[in-house]
Order: structure tokens, then sequence, then C-alpha cells
């Protein structure tokens, strides 16, 4: 009976989080003269009302759920991973360098995009060994490690646009020449999303589910998290486990950067990480660092991203809304948590 | 002449580095009480905003100021309630209010956007130099706080409660209490970046291209980079200055390299800094060096703990009195 009533407990906490999030978004929307139930509408229809629509939102679904998917890993390992965005510039950078290289060769478009996203990953889980390289073994923070390491990434992609790989004539701001159609990835009939992008995504989430709950790695990698120096004495060197976890977090990272070079923007612009990697770190937060609770999370995210697109035209509302409704959501349910445990447990 | 344009440079560099300076002084106060204020980044663009938009409806320069610093103390106490009172993680939360008060800064700065507004007016020097109030401000800022941390017995007390806070707790200090306190003061100072900026230094709001995503993030690694002293989180700030200065100065003697590229030139140089003040605290450096002969240990040794940057012991661990 106590188990059900915790539940219950619990759920109810959840659920006044949630209330006093929309609340305070509300308020903020009273503030700025809009109507409130007029702007959630304009949200939610903005991003399911067509078959088209709902394609733009599993479009930034695939990005998202890649990125938390690999944040998953790191906080598992007890890493706080915001060099996650550089992660995914990187990612896009040795696609686009792939493609380029091999968009001449008389290959198969299909063989061309398959090496273009290995390499994405690739140079995800490098820029993310170089993270857990100075977290490691220079001892340098991985939050301050990582901040930096994205300005770098920042940087490189900014210069390889404007410089080697800019356009014929000048180089500007909307990126790079774009691939030829033979090298964008099939999309569904409507259009939008690629359904490999789609499977992609899935299986990535499927797989860190199953890595960290269901093996000895995982179980390993959970120990470090949450104590390295007793991990350390029963033989699990913490050290190696953390650039581990750095690595596949890069691989995942690298990946959304690859698929959005591959299946969104077909070529390389400044901003190709779009803030998806700052964003997988509020999912997962949110998620409770829980693989498959990131899933619709990640979904009702990508959602309101799309929705808030429309709100400058309808509503002459700032469409940075979707990320204050976000911020709101996350600070709400660990402020709920915070005092479910402070005040309701110990009572 | 050429020190004399050298000398402009750098008086343009010390009031450009102003709201850096206060972003560097408010966080080492704060992370000296044992707290980290990771919201930064969305803290200043918030303060850069509202500081902003109270100026111009008030015509006030003053209050403007003033707001900046209370929207600061403000996203302060949300963190301190966080973590002091609700025990939640400190980073988790600094983290989610860097991006929600980032976003609420452009939501509710739209009407705002691109609005002629009050600018802190700069008074004549000899030599053809300048200086304004922002500057000398910024500049008081950092002795204050090393005159506290470092002369006085409330400071005592304040570097206590980053290192033993069960001591000072013994001792009759209201630890979690001076903590809620230094890291709403710690926020206050660092919420007088967004006004130096709004106000002064990038005078006006211009929303996302307003050009301040990205200063908290840096402050932070800056307050590392001094080794939680406010005299050398400075020299820091400044010297960061001084290379983003010359990203721009050198400009026209590189015109291969894209302006947008130099802009970002200081920061791989900031994580070798990093690197360099933070190799000391790896274990397999001390064990390197325990191999070593014993006067090149040492030397090393020695000059390892001269860069050495140490955080406070209890910084991020949550007391319970």
């Amino acid at each position: 009976m106590t188990g059900f009533k915790q539940k219950f407990v619990d759920a109810a906490v959840q659920a006044g989080a949630l209330a006093l999030a929309v609340a305070f978004t509300s308020a903020l929307l009273k503030a700025a003269g809009a109507s409130p139930l007029e702007t959630y509408r304009q949200l939610i229809s903005g991003s399911v009302d067509s078959f088209a629509e709902f394609a733009y939102v599993l479009r930034g679904w695939v990005p998202l759920i890649l990125a938390t998917a690999g944040v998953l890993i790191t906080f598992t390992a007890g890493l706080w991973n915001i060099g996650v965005e550089g992660q995914i510039m990187l990612g896009a950078v040795f696609t686009t360098w792939a493609l380029r290289l091999l968009q001449g060769a008389d290959l198969p478009p299909a063989v061309v995009l398959a090496a273009g996203i290995a390499a994405g990953m690739i140079g995800g889980a490098l820029w993310a060994a170089l993270a857990g390289a100075l977290k490691t073994y220079g001892g340098v923070h991985e939050i301050f490690g990582g901040l930096g390491l994205n300005f770098v990434a920042t940087a490189i992609s900014l210069w390889l646009i404007f410089g080697p790989w800019k356009r014929p004539g000048i180089g500007s701001m909307s990126g790079t020449e774009p691939f030829p159609e033979t090298l964008w990835m099939t999309e569904l009939a409507s259009g939008h999303v690629s359904p490999w992008a789609l499977g992609l995504a899935v299986a990535g989430i499927g797989v860190v589910a199953l890595l960290v709950r269901n093996t000895g790695f995982g179980l390993r990698l959970k120990a470090v998290g949450k104590n390295p120096c007793s991990s350390h004495r029963l033989g699990i060197p913490p050290a190696r486990y953390m650039m581990w976890a750095f690595i596949l977090c890069g691989l995942f990272a690298g990946a959304a950067g690859a698929l959005q070079v591959t299946s969104v923007y077909h070529r390389l612009i400044p901003s190709i990480s779009s803030g998806y990697g700052f964003l997988g770190l509020l999912v997962a937060m949110l998620a409770a660092y829980r693989a498959l609770w990131a899933i619709p999370i990640a979904l009702f995210f990508a959602a309101i991203n799309v929705g808030s697109i429309q709100l400058p035209i309808m509503l002459q509302l700032d469409s940075s809304l979707s990320g204050v409704l976000q911020g709101a959501l996350v600070l709400f349910v660990l402020m709920a948590e915070g005092a479910r445990r402070r005040w309701m447990r110990s009572s | 002449m050429c020190g004399e344009n050298m000398l402009i440079g750098l008086a343009g560099v010390l009031a450009a580095t102003a709201p850096l300076i206060f972003a560097v002084v408010g966080e080492t106060i704060t992370e000296r009480a044992g707290v980290i204020n990771l919201s930064l980044n969305g803290l200043i663009l918030l303060s850069a905003m509202g500081s902003f938009a109270v100026a111009v409806t008030t015509d006030s320069l003053v209050l403007g100021f003033l707001a900046g610093a209370g929207i600061g103390a403000a996203v302060a106490l949300v963190v301190a309630f966080c973590s002091i009172t609700l025990r939640q993680s400190q980073v988790a939360v600094g983290f989610v209010l860097a991006l929600l008060c980032r976003d609420l800064s452009y939501f509710l700065g739209n009407p705002f956007m691109n609005r002629p507004g009050p600018v802190v007016p700069s008074f004549r020097l000899p030599h053809a130099l300048s200086i304004d109030t922002v500057t000398v401000l910024s500049l008081a800022a950092i002795v204050l706080a090393w005159v506290w941390f470092f002369k006085t017995r409330p400071g005592l007390v304040l570097r206590g409660l980053g290192e033993q806070p069960a001591a000072a707790y013994v001792r009759g200090v209201p630890v979690n209490r001076l903590r809620y306190l230094y890291t709403m003061l710690g926020g206050a100072v660092v919420g007088l970046a967004g006004p130096a900026y709004s106000l002064s230094v990038k005078a006006g709001w211009r929303g996302t291209i307003s050009g301040l995503d990205g200063i908290g993030w840096i402050a932070l690694a800056i307050v590392i980079f001094g080794g939680w002293n406010p005299v050398r989180a400075a020299l820091g700030a400044y010297l960061f200055g001084i290379l983003q200065w010359l990203g721009v100065a050198l400009q026209p003697a590189l015109p291969g390299v894209p302006s947008q590229v130099l802009q970002v030139a200081p920061f791989p140089v900031m994580i070798l800094t990093l690197l360099f003040v933070s190799i000391g605290n790896a274990e397999w450096v001390a064990r390197t060096i325990s191999r070593l002969p014993l006067r090149g240990r040492r030397f090393l040794t020695r000059a390892l703990r001269s860069l050495e940057a140490r955080p406070p012991a209890s910084l991020g661990v949550p007391f319970e009195g």
C-alpha cells in the first residue's frame, strides 16, 4: 500500500511541477500582452496540424534524440558533457569533408552517404576524446574543457565556410555549396524527413537504453559515475571508463551532426548544431536520465520548437518562447524533486 | 607616437573588459563561499536586457544599473534556493538557468529591440585618453574584493565557508545563511556586467545578435584561471580582452583569415591556460614527478605550484547545518 501511495505522491509532485511551469509561462505571456490559451493552441497546431508539419517535428527529433542518447552515456559516468554541442559540429564538418572528397568518385550514392555518416561519427568521437583527455589526463573540468572546445569547433566550421570550402565567388553565412541531389538522403513521400535518419535515431536510443541498463559495461560505467574512488579500488579504472563514455557520446553526437548535413541542410552551415546538444542535456535531465522516457520528451521538445516558428507571424511573439517553456519545465521539475525529497520523505 | 597609440589601445581594452571584470569578480565571490553559479551566460543576457529596458523607460542610468544588479541577485537567489535549501545539483540548476534566462531575455526583450537608449558618458583625460564611470567602478570592484577576501575578518569567514564550512559552523558561523548572502551578492556584482554592456560597452539591445551570448561561459573559465583570487582573475580577463583587441587590430595584416575566426582566437589560448593551471591536479603528473631525481622534482613541483589553481575545498558541496 505504501508503495502505491508513494507512486501517487511522486506523480502528483511531477504534475504540480508541470502546472507551475505552465503557470510561469502563462504569466510571462500575459505580461507580454498575449493570450496564453491562444499561444498554446498555436504552438500545438503549428506542429501537428498536417503530416508535413509533423514530418518537420520528426526531423528535429532525430538530432535531439541522438544528442540525448550520447549525453545519457556521459551522465551515467557522472560527466557533464557540455561539449556535446561542439561534437555535433565536428561530426558535421567531418561528414562534409568526406562527401566533398567522395562526391567526384565513381561510387554509388548510398556508399558515399554511408562513408560520410561514418566519418561524422568518427569526427564527433575524436572531439569528445579531446574533452575526455583534457578531463582525465589534464585535470581540466569537462564543463570548461567542453565549453572551450565548443568555441573552437565554431571557429573551425566558420573558417572552413569562409576559407577553404567557400562558395565559388565569396563565402557567406549561408554555408558551403549544397551537395548534388543524388547525395541527399531519401525522404518520405511528403518530404522533410528521411526514414533512414529516423531509423538511425531509433536504433541509437535503443542501443543506449540497452547499454546502460542491461550490460556489464553499463553497470561499471554507473559505478564510476557514482563513486570513482571506490570503483578504482574494485578494479574498474575510472579514467578509462570516462574516456569510453566520452568517445561513445561523441559517436552519437557526430551522427547527429552527420544527419544534419546529409538529410536536413545538404551542406555545412555555421549554426549546424542548432543548439540540439544543449537541448539534449535538458531532455536527459527532464527524463531523469532514463533512455525510454527521453523518447516522448524529445518529441515534445521538437514539437514546440516547430510550433514556435510561426509565433512571430501569427502573434507577434518571439520564437524563443519554446526555449522559455522547455527551461521552465526542467527547472520546476528539479525544484519539485528537491522539495519532495526535503519535505515529504523526512516526515 | 606609437607608444601613445598603444596607450589608447590599452585604455580601450580596460574599458571594453569592464563588464567581464564584474562577471569574474562576482563569480569569484560566489565560488569562494562554496557555491557555483553556472547560470552566468543567461544571467548576464537577462540583466543586460532588463537594465536596458529600465533605463529606456525611466531615462535613468542609475536605475538601469540597479536593475541589472537586482536581476543578478534574483537569479542567484534561485540558484541558492535550489542548491542550499532543496539540495539539487548546483551544476544542473545553473545550466538550466543559463538556457532559460537567455531565452527569457530574447522573449521579453523583443519590444526593446533596436531602440535608442541612454549611454554612460566618458570623461576626457590628457593625451587623447578617456575614461568612464563604469571602468572606474570595475577597477574598484577588483580592489574591494581583494581587500575584503584577504584583509578583513568577514572575508576570512567567507573563505572558511568555501574551505571548511564544518569548522566555521562549529565556531558559530551561520554557514547556509551566509552562503545565501554571498551567492546573492556575487550574483548582483555579476549582474552589473549586463548594464555595463547594454548601457556602455555595447550600448543598446539587439536580441540574438547583441553578441553577448557566450560571455558568461568565458567568465566562468576565467574564474578558474584566476585561481579564485580576484586580482588574478581580473588579470585573466584583461589578457582575454587584449587577445580580442589584437584579433581586431591584426585583421588588416592577415587578410586571408576571416574576421569570425580571429574573434574566437582567444578560446584555444584559454583552453591551453586552463590545462596549464589544472594539470598539477592530475594524478599521473604527481606520479611521474615522484619518479624524477630530487632536484628536478623540486623545481617542477614548485613551477606547477606557482601556476596551479586550487578550488575552494568545499566548492559545490552542500552543507548540512
